[in-house]
């Protein structure tokens, strides 16, 4: 067993085991911060794009079309490239400190805006399909706007964008492979190096994917729990 | 002309037009392909056959799954470990070529999204269409090449351009396996000039191209499905916002 292909994904200093295992770590952690931003900005943006006013609704939609649009890997290199550029700029006039983002807040940054321009989509959906009447009917019991938003809209935005959303997470997830490319050390890249030095790329990119295979079928279990419990009292 | 250019658009501007057209190229030919596997694989996941549905249901799974840079990398990597094999049965010339590769896992990529498409298409066809065509005496066969295919074709188009749309954007990783398409250009010559601007020049023709299919599919779309109803169009299953299996 030792010898054999299995024998490279033991654990310790002579397997990839653990290894393989922080990558994941680092590929959920992404997934993981990255979710609320795009969750909180999309809905933002969503709010944005159905207002009234066009200083809010003009760049709410033009920032949806760009990073709806553009393909993801480029939007992480001017990220990660640019942004670190941008602030070297900004920083030299008042210091010579050398700093540069990390791959992996690029990484939030990028996907955040990607998954936050789709989590708009599915939110301008979800508020299209809740009664006009109910917030006029709120109005008219003089609810003001924040507890309108809370307790009458969010709550029910939430059971309709569920599906839609639980399509993004699984995106998101896939997504994440891409930061390997900026050389964050997340489960495809460790997969990379384990493959630089066993030259065995058949065998462990075959792990990697089934790895990706069990995470995005233990998500679709979890999601399809969650979506149950949110649309408890409407039967289908 | 070049003197009103920005310099690196002078220097640099043919290359990039040069990985446009390769992208382009890629993304028609994986999306052709795609089709056609596809169509197999949507045959395969609602045929009576329980281990052909079972084949088709991991294929889609699988492939939707999973990252593309991943299977990208399986394919590229992976199968040239075999290099001597592939020598033996002379394919060998084929798979050392990374656009190959590319062209290989976006297509089968493509294919799990695409049965995705045409299998909702055909299941949204109302079942009365079927059951007049029998009442006419028609075969299933005729039956369903004449009156469920044509109406399922044209349900399959909304869908059809989203995935079109997605491919465009996923076929920059092709770029990481060093072909060199809009992305990998753009990638060579920021390393050689170190000018950041080349990557928005890129971003601004990969939004001309994404922003430009998407609006004059919607008026293709629109055009030929005008005598359908709102609700009839919507009834069919868009993959790009529905859960990675079913």
């Amino acid at each position: 067993m030792d010898d054999s292909l299995l024998g490279l994904l033991r654990f310790g200093p002579d397997g990839w085991g653990d290894e393989l295992l922080a990558g994941l770590r680092i590929t959920l952690l992404l997934a993981l911060t990255t979710a609320p931003v795009g969750l909180v900005l999309g809905f933002c943006l969503a709010l944005m794009r159905r207002s009234d006013n066009a200083r809010l609704r003009v760049p709410a939609t033009i920032f949806t079309t760009i990073f709806k649009g553009l393909p993801e890997l480029i939007t992480l290199f001017i990220v990660y490239y640019g942004l670190s550029m941008a602030i070297r700029w900004v920083l030299s006039f008042v210091t010579s400190v050398h700093i540069e983002i990390s791959a992996f807040l690029a990484g939030v940054i990028a996907l955040g805006a990607v998954s936050a321009s789709f989590a708009s989509e599915v939110f301008m959906g979800a508020l299209n399909g809740i009664n006009r009447g109910q917030v006029e009917a709120a109005e008219a019991l003089g609810l003001g706007r924040w507890p309108i938003l809370r307790k009458i809209l969010i709550p029910q935005v939430m059971r309709l964008a569920l599906p839609g959303l639980s399509n993004l997470w699984l995106v998101l997830l896939k997504d994440t492979a891409l930061v390997s490319v900026i050389a964050l050390p997340d489960l495809l890249r460790r997969t990379f190096i384990a493959v630089g030095s066993t030259k065995e790329p058949f065998f462990f990119f075959t792990v990697a994917i089934v790895i990706y295979f069990i995470i995005s079928l233990v998500s679709m279990a979890i999601l399809a729990l969650l979506e149950a419990r949110f649309s408890r009292g409407y039967a289908r | 002309m070049t003197e009103y250019l920005p310099p690196i658009l002078a220097e640099y501007g043919d290359d990039l037009l040069d990985g446009f057209l390769v992208t382009i190229q890629l993304v028609g030919m994986s999306v052709a392909f795609g089709a056609i596997i596809g169509m197999g694989v949507a045959a395969a996941r609602m045929s009576p056959r329980w281990w052909l549905k079972a084949f088709a249901w991991f294929y889609i799974g699988l492939f939707r799954g999973t990252p593309l840079l991943a299977q990208l990398f399986l394919i590229y990597y992976g199968l040239g470990q075999f290099s001597g094999l592939w020598r033996t049965l002379g394919l060998w010339n084929f798979l050392r070529d990374p656009f190959n590769c590319a062209l290989l896992a976006f297509s089968l990529n493509t294919a799990a999204y695409q049965a995705e498409i045409f299998r909702g298409a055909i299941l949204a066809v109302p079942e009365g269409q079927w059951e007049g065509a029998r009442a006419l005496g028609v075969g299933r066969r005729v039956a369903f090449m004449r009156v469920i295919l044509p109406q399922a074709a044209l349900l399959a188009l909304r869908p059809f351009g989203n995935e079109i749309v997605l491919m465009i954007k996923g076929s920059a990783v092709a770029s990481v396996v060093t072909v060199y398409d809009l992305l990998g250009e753009t990638r060579l010559a920021y390393s050689d000039t170190f000018r950041f601007d080349v990557y928005f020049y890129a971003a601004a023709l990969y939004l001309v191209l994404v922003e430009t299919l998407r609006r004059l599919w919607d008026i293709f779309e629109r055009r030929l499905t005008r005598h359908l109803d709102r609700e009839r169009k919507e009834a069919v299953v868009d993959p790009a916002g529905q859960p990675v299996m079913s």
